[in-house]
């Protein structure tokens, strides 16, 4: 990797390097022209917490009016635009991006490899992303203003939108080409650069997981975009894929999106796993428990998810083969995945165990995820499903796995990395608050909400019946604490980043993989240059 | 189920203290109407309480390790990492519990999915935002009627104290008799809706261009309600379901009653009104159906696509136009067709709006309506 360009001031120690300070970029223009996977990195990641700020911002609007019935703040247009946007930008703009951060910096130097394996595809995947968040923004400035359609753009209402959803479906295109292209890469990566004696079976997980989400990612997104793409026809060219009257069908839409939409939750989920499959291990100081399981699980899961996309759609009418299978496969995925749960207990058991805060995480991981998993198995059952779809009960189960789970998971990632990352150690006390006010507020908001879904709530309603004002004030009451618990967040990157305690070489005693063991603390611009060999 | 009651008692308290709401907390499914629902809450129930033995195993095993296995208590770390009799026993056991869920609950969907031999059919079409109901085939056969929110706009916006049943409560009930088979149709004229109704245990998307069924057999006489459950756009929260459930007696008084209202009318379509009457009566069905996106003071909603009614070339221009827009919708908008209202109510609606707001486009008759209709 002689090419990539050294600008940056920082951690040489430990490291002579051939070449040294000659770049001719410093400042903005590092940003913009780097291809060293760890500045990238550390762009998908602040991007990713930009967006997460952007995101939660909109859901506190959704909970401040859902606060009491009647319309007090939004009006029931802006309050569609404001759930579309905040599903969109959460789950492409933040989810996505962090776990590519993490990708981005871990595995080079979990595999032993001096950078990505294509550095300027990978400058590029980073710098669509604040091109495609703009456009999502910018629709709010259109007439008739953002797309107020829900995050998964049922057809025909999306018909019915202004320009907004225009900018929306190119924004999505941009953030598809991304992903693509960074799984590209991340394949490469994996296949072709691991260290000698680095075999796939000797892999932390956290690599495996991402091999495999990669594969996922460049067979769904194009199916994403072929969604989309049809709309866009729909609208403008005088199609009717989605339109029955022209002999297409608004159910083919569905479809289609949810063939992408069910690969697209163990998109976001399986780096979670990964991240957790690294940190239960250190904090137990014990290795994992079955990680030939563990990568045939995973692997299980991937393969299933492609077979299990109309669970989302039991009410739209299928005959009773299409639901029974649908079902049937569904509840399939609930044993890789207790699999899975299964080993990282069992890990635990009988380890030396201590309780930092990405062990706190990991642990609120481990047990929300599965309360998650368990409302997925209740909704996985069609008869129930169909009292319970397009209720409260679905926002709850849904945000389980994806905040108790893909969110816990980064932030587990986040302090357990961090000391890595910028040589310093973050502040201990204010972790754990973090950690306990996220994990309380967390359940304030989405535990009530399985009630107010069990009771009859409809989702994505600016407004509701008296039943259900008491859980909803609950719920918006957790929505603003979880805000201000993020805001900590905030302080402790900077507080570590500005004023953190050098990290010791080995903050954790238990963790193990080429990061920790082969390179000095704070990492160097470059490592690897010459590929270590393992055992 | 008793034990989730119990935990989801205890949380509810716990939400009283923080609120002190003097609404009664809701937590669980609704009291079951219909077979099928109460199969449903007992599939519920079932898996909850395997459930809960799961997590019971899994969890302990979990926090006592957390209790028992510190590095702070001097517990040294094992350095088992395998185990494959484990490994294959906690592969297969939760396979064969999944079976044992999977069985009765393939008993429910096939009974759910059953519609054939109804009592009475119902066709259900969803509308931007509004319900119609057709009864097609068995006693009442003809009846056909739309159903919308009957909350005020002032109770929405703050205005007013809100009733009882706020958001939940139509002008047209839906009515079916008692123990009878009722299959409901759905379809759409915009949009994917659903229609669903939780006592019943019955819900279906409303798909536009498509029919699709679902069946229930009331077994309590009552009103039941619910709301649209599927993204439809703006109004999406205001398009509620009721359902009265009535004796067969009741049921058939019902029908006559709503037959011999129809016949009048039908009458009334086609009698020329007098001026005062058109505007009082197309300010209610403004109301009811146009105000929603063109708003009270007639400036429209240019984020749908709603245009301003107030000195816009429709609302002043030549009569037929107007009349053929309100009869025909506009393709891709909201602005759907609204034939299925009377030739009075249309007539008034079209008159109120060329008259309001500084217009001034003349009267409209019933018997013009009529003649645009094909």
């Amino acid at each position: 990797m002689s090419a990539v360009v050294d600008t940056h001031g920082h951690g040489h120690a430990g490291h002579d390097h051939g070449h040294g300070h000659h770049g001719p970029y410093g400042g903005i223009m590092r940003w913009i022209t780097t291809t060293n996977h760890k500045d990238i990195g550390t762009l998908y990641l602040w991007f990713s917490f930009i967006m997460f700020s952007v995101g939660g911002t909109m859901a506190l609007v959704i909970r401040a009016e859902l606060f009491e019935p009647g319309l007090q703040i939004v009006n029931p247009d802006f309050f569609n635009q404001m759930t579309t946007m905040h599903g969109l930008i959460m789950v492409f703009g933040a989810i996505m991006p962090v776990f590519v951060g993490f990708a981005n910096w871990q595995i080079p130097m979990m595999i032993g490899a001096p950078d990505m394996a294509f550095a300027r595809l990978n400058n590029w995947s980073f710098w669509l992303l604040p091109f495609a968040a703009t456009l999502l923004i910018l629709s709010f400035f259109m007439p008739g203003g953002a797309p107020g359609v829900g995050w998964t753009m049922y057809s025909p209402l999306t018909v019915q939108m202004g320009i907004g959803m225009d900018f929306t479906i190119f924004a999505v295109h941009l953030l598809g080409m991304s992903s693509i292209l960074g799984s590209i890469n991340i394949i490469t990566t994996i296949l072709n650069m691991r260290a000698p004696g680095m075999t796939l079976m000797r892999m932390p997980l956290f690599v495996w997981t991402w091999l495999i989400t990669a594969y996922l990612l460049v067979a769904a997104m194009p199916v994403l975009a072929g969604a989309v793409t049809m709309t866009l026809t729909d609208r403008h060219f005088g199609t009717s894929f989605f339109n029955a009257a022209g002999g297409g069908d608004p159910v083919l839409y569905q479809h289609i999106f949810w063939f992408f939409g069910h690969p697209e939750v163990y998109i976001i989920a399986l780096p979670g796993f990964g991240v957790i499959s690294q940190v239960i291990p250190a904090f137990s100081r014990k290795p994992l428990f079955g990680y030939a399981s563990m990568v045939y699980a995973t692997s299980a899961i991937a393969i299933l998810s492609f077979i299990v996309w109309a669970h989302h759609m039991y009410t739209v009418g299928m005959p009773v083969t299409g639901q029974l299978f649908f079902m049937y496969a569904t509840i399939l995925i609930a044993v890789p995945t207790g699999v899975k749960v299964f080993n990282w207990v069992t890990t635990m058991w009988k380890g030396s165990l201590s309780f930092e805060t990405p062990m706190l995480f990991a642990c609120g991981f481990l047990f929300m995820f599965t309360l998650g998993g368990f409302t997925g198995l209740v909704l996985a059952l069609v008869p129930i499903d169909i009292q319970l779809h397009d209720t409260y009960y679905v926002v709850a189960h849904f945000h389980y796995v994806m905040v108790a789970g893909a969110l816990f998971a980064a932030f587990a990632g986040v302090y357990f990395w961090i000391p890595k990352w910028t040589g310093r150690m973050y502040n201990e006390t204010l972790g754990k608050i973090h950690f306990w006010a996220t994990l309380i507020f967390f359940n304030m908001i989405f535990f009530v909400q399985h009630f107010l879904g069990m009771a009859g709530m409809p989702r994505r309603i600016p407004d509701y019946p008296l039943m259900f004002e008491t859980w909803n004030k609950i719920s918006t009451i957790g929505a603003f604490g979880m805000g201000l618990a993020q805001v900590l967040f905030f302080y402790i990157v900077l507080d570590t980043i500005r004023n953190g305690k050098p990290a010791p070489q080995l903050p954790w005693e238990g963790a193990d993989s080429l990061e920790w063991t082969h390179l000095p603390t704070p990492v160097p611009y470059h490592t690897f240059e010459t590929q270590p060999t393992i055992r | 189920m008793r034990g989730t009651k119990v935990i989801q008692a205890l949380a509810g308290l716990a939400g009283l203290g923080i609120c002190g709401s003097a609404y009664a907390l809701e937590w669980y499914f609704r009291e079951p109407g219909s077979r099928l629902a109460a199969d449903v809450d007992w599939l519920h129930q079932m898996v909850m309480w395997l459930i809960l033995a799961i997590f019971v195993v899994v969890f302990g095993a979990m926090f006592y390790a957390c209790y028992a296995h510190r590095k702070s208590k001097g517990h040294k770390a094992e350095q088992f990492h395998e185990n494959t009799a484990v490994e294959l026993v906690w592969t297969v056991i939760p396979a064969i519990i999944l079976v044992a869920i999977a069985w009765p609950a393939t008993k429910v969907v096939i009974a759910q999915k059953d519609t054939s031999a109804p009592d009475l059919t119902i066709k259900v079409t969803g509308y931007q935002w509004k319900w119609g109901y057709d009864y097609v085939k068995g006693e009442g056969e003809g009846i056909s009627f739309l159903s919308t929110l009957a909350t005020p706009r002032a109770q929405i916006e703050g205005h007013e104290p809100k009733g009882e049943h706020y958001l939940l409560e139509v002008d047209n009930e839906l009515v079916v008799p008692i123990g009878k088979k009722i299959r409901v149709i759905t379809t759409a004229a915009d949009v994917v809706h659903s229609w669903w109704v939780p006592s019943f245990g019955a819900k279906q998307d409303a798909i536009p261009g498509f029919l699709r069924d679902l069946w229930f057999r009331p077994e309590k006489t009552g009103t039941f309600r619910s709301q649209c459950v599927e993204l439809c756009g703006k109004e999406h929260g205001f398009m509620p379901i009721v359902v009265r459930v009535v004796s067969g007696e009741d049921y058939t008084q019902w029908v006559a009653q709503f037959k011999e209202k129809a016949e009048k009318s039908a009458a009334g379509d086609s009698r020329n009104l007098s001026t005062q009457e058109l505007m009082q009566r197309g300010e209610k069905v403004y109301t009811g159906n146009c105000v929603a996106c063109h708003q009270a003071q007639g400036q429209g909603t240019p984020a749908m696509k709603a245009p301003a009614l107030a000195g816009s070339k429709v609302t002043t221009g030549p009569k037929e136009a107007h009349i053929d827009t309100v009869l025909q919708g506009r393709a891709n908008t909201a602005m759907q067709s609204f034939k299925a209202l009377g030739n009075a109510d249309l007539a008034a609606v079209i008159t109120y709006e060329r008259n309001s707001w500084g217009n001034k486009g003349g009267e409209v008759q019933p018997a013009e309506v009529a003649a645009r209709r094909k």
